[in-house]
């Protein structure tokens, strides 16, 4: 059975900037690798280190934030490489929920599919949770798909996801390939009737 | 009611609705690569499964291979794992391999439509963003993560949304010295990096009827970058010749049927569309980027920016863009000096991509101290464009004439940049860090506009290097 999303509830991790793309978010020489164990270590690792390693700046390297399990993000998130080592590197970190305005389509896709939520609030909500957490790293952030709202300090903002994502991860469906798989012959009727490239000798 | 391609293709792909609502999409071709599928096979084998219908899907090695010497095992342990990776999964499940040296291996979304692989009426999926090029043939082709590899590799579906559809007419004759290079990053420019969420974009309009299979393929290759999740343009006559006689087309008397079946996916003159946007030809110039992504463009000669001339909402990432660039706001875009001339990627290395540089660039001296590199999309162009003497040209003219594979594009091989290096890059992405240096800068910009960067060693315009048109 998989891990039905109803609310996700912990601290957050503010990351502004906008069109943040994959490759931010995991650079390329770390794709070299045959599984996504691993991955969390890496993530937004050009942003978090320098060149030899040493940390700068960055939200996720300031102890105050450490432990959060909801990334804040702003628009365009994840755009870019289809590279799905960019979400498993923010689940792999410990991240349960991503809330921000918008989302680039394969990395939604993406991280659905892995059971990592990607919510959306109003851009006047969002600024509001955003100086919320930057005023309070301690405040707890509550992302409720049931009830299609977030809460946090007394403020409740609607979420926005698309429905067929939100059932999909309320109700454990967010991993499709059981039911894809439940097609069965029907995929045989498909392949024998469309065609596809042949070498002809 | 007219239908589009997008809404043809669908429902004759359709298997069935899912209960989340979205729909279980049969997958014609499936395309892989070494560097998202090998925790798909992982996947298949934890959940014991097989392959489904291996003769549907093709595999080729391109993001890690090294392009200066490709001697195995190579330099980088971590990389020759992947190919292995690869060379084993596909023998254990029966996957038509295109390996090194077979005279087939290239970047994936160049060797498709070579091979006569990628066909109109398709639906395509690969596990690389840039599958959207395979639309230039009226395909349905996208981008899918490592999970949904798993998911095509074991069923041959996906579980698919529906996209809108955004028809885009570019209407007229495009300038000499202009490419579909110029045309997609002015739109994307126009429209924006999020401008194609949830769209799917056609192109058409007389400048696209008029463009050649590979310029389409360029024009879709980086729909991706305008937010879109596929590109596609109607197939034509000029799709048909292209695809006749390649090895995996249709021959015989199946030519027919297959023209005749694919003439039937076009869309139809009263298609409807929930959005149309139409661009002059004639008043797009050589675009060339500034800035951190794709849209952050301008005319080559334009100037960057002022913030107080952008939209509230861009400011932020223009300051980014511009402290990572080293640029000014206002600063003109021509002059700024280059070190690096990368001619390749799944946008522009094809065979006519490197014909039109050799053609202006010969007789030509890249600038001392650039670093130029060229690097053919497929061991096809590589073998084609030496046979015809471009390689020669090139090679005279001081550039590097690479082996196949994404190189430089996304630096996951040894070819990148050091330090805070400023490359003019034919390529689709000007990401922080992309071409493999943290500090590395990119500009986007069409082949000849590389070449005439190398030459003259600072961004240039083309038209003036090397005496186009004007």
């Amino acid at each position: 059975m998989l891990e039905k999303f109803t609310t996700i509830r912990g601290r957050a991790v503010p990351l502004r900037g906008e069109d943040i793309d994959t490759d931010r978010i995991i650079p390329a020489r770390f794709m070299k690798v045959l599984t996504f164990e691993g991955l969390g270590k890496y993530l937004f690792y050009d942003e978090r280190f320098d060149e030899k390693g040493e940390p700068k700046p960055h939200p996720l390297n300031d102890p105050r934030y450490q432990g959060a399990s909801i990334l804040l993000v702003e628009a365009g998130f994840g755009s870019g490489s289809s590279r799905e080592h960019a979400p498993q590197a923010i689940k792999r970190a410990g991240f349960r929920a991503i809330v921000g305005e918008s989302f680039a389509e394969i990395f939604f896709g993406n991280a659905t599919a892995i059971g990592l939520p990607c919510v959306t609030l109003a851009p006047e909500d969002l600024a509001v949770l955003f100086q919320a957490v930057e005023g309070n790293p301690d405040l707890e952030v509550e992302v409720d798909l049931v009830n299609k709202e977030v809460r946090f300090g007394g403020r409740t903002a609607p979420l926005f996801i698309p429905e067929e994502a939100r059932e999909a991860l309320v109700e454990g469906l967010w991993d499709p390939i059981g039911e894809l798989l439940q097609a069965g012959e029907l995929l045989d009727e498909f392949d024998r009737r469309l065609p596809y490239p042949r070498r002809s000798e | 009611m007219g239908k589009t391609l997008y809404e043809k293709v669908w429902e004759a792909h359709e298997v069935r609705k899912l209960r989340s609502g979205q729909s279980q999409l049969f997958i014609d071709l499936h395309l892989l690569h070494e560097v998202t599928s090998p925790q798909a096979f992982g996947m298949l084998k934890d959940l014991g499964l097989r392959v489904r219908y291996p003769h549907r899907t093709f595999a080729t090695v391109d993001h890690i291979v090294p392009t200066h010497d490709r001697t195995e095992p190579f330099q980088d342990p971590l990389a020759q794992s992947m190919l292995e990776a690869l060379r084993q999964n596909t023998r254990e499940h029966g996957i038509t391999f295109f390996d090194l040296g077979s005279g087939n291996q290239g970047i994936v979304h160049v060797i498709g439509p070579q091979l006569g692989l990628t066909q109109p009426g398709m639906t395509i999926a690969c596990g690389d963003s840039h599958t959207s090029t395979h639309g230039a043939f009226g395909a349905v082709a996208f981008g899918i993560g490592t999970s949904q590899v798993r998911d095509v590799l074991a069923t041959q579906t996906l579980a698919a949304q529906k996209l809108k559809v955004r028809r885009i007419n570019i209407e007229g004759k495009l300038s000499p010295g202009v490419y579909a290079k110029d045309v997609i990053l002015h739109i994307i420019r126009h429209l924006g990096v999020k401008g194609g969420l949830g769209y799917a974009y056609e192109y058409g309009g007389s400048a696209v009827e008029a463009m050649d299979m590979e310029s389409r393929m360029t024009l879709c290759n980086m729909s991706i970058e305008g937010g879109a999740r596929i590109g596609y343009v109607n197939p034509d006559e000029t799709t048909f010749a292209y695809l006749e006689g390649r090895p995996y087309s249709p021959k015989g008397a199946e030519w027919e049927e297959a023209k005749r079946r694919w003439k039937s996916f076009a869309s139809d003159p009263d298609a409807t569309y929930h959005d149309v946007v139409t661009f002059r030809a004639e008043e797009i110039p050589p675009t060339v980027t500034w800035g951190i992504n794709p849209g952050q463009a301008v005319p080559i000669d334009g100037r960057i920016p002022l913030l107080e001339e952008l939209p509230p909402e861009e400011r932020p990432v223009a300051e980014e863009a511009l402290a990572y660039m080293g640029l000014k706001p206002g600063q003109p875009i021509k002059g700024v000096p280059i070190q690096v001339a990368f001619i390749g990627s799944c946008t522009n290395a094809r065979l006519s991509d490197l014909r039109e540089v050799a053609r202006y660039l010969k007789g030509h001296q890249v600038k001392k101290g650039v670093r130029a590199l060229v690097v053919p999309g497929s061991e096809w162009v590589a073998k084609k464009a030496e046979e015809e003497g471009i390689a020669e040209v090139f090679r005279e003219a001081g550039f590097e004439w690479r082996n196949p594979g994404c190189s430089m594009c996304l630096a996951m091989n040894p070819d990148r940049l050091q330090g805070d290096e400023l490359a003019a890059s034919s390529s689709n992405r000007n990401y922080k860090g992309r071409m493999g240096s943290p500090k590395g800068r990119t500009v986007l910009m069409s082949p000849l506009m590389v070449a005439a960067a190398a030459v003259a060693g600072e961004i240039a315009d083309a038209r003036e290097v090397f005496g186009i048109g004007r």
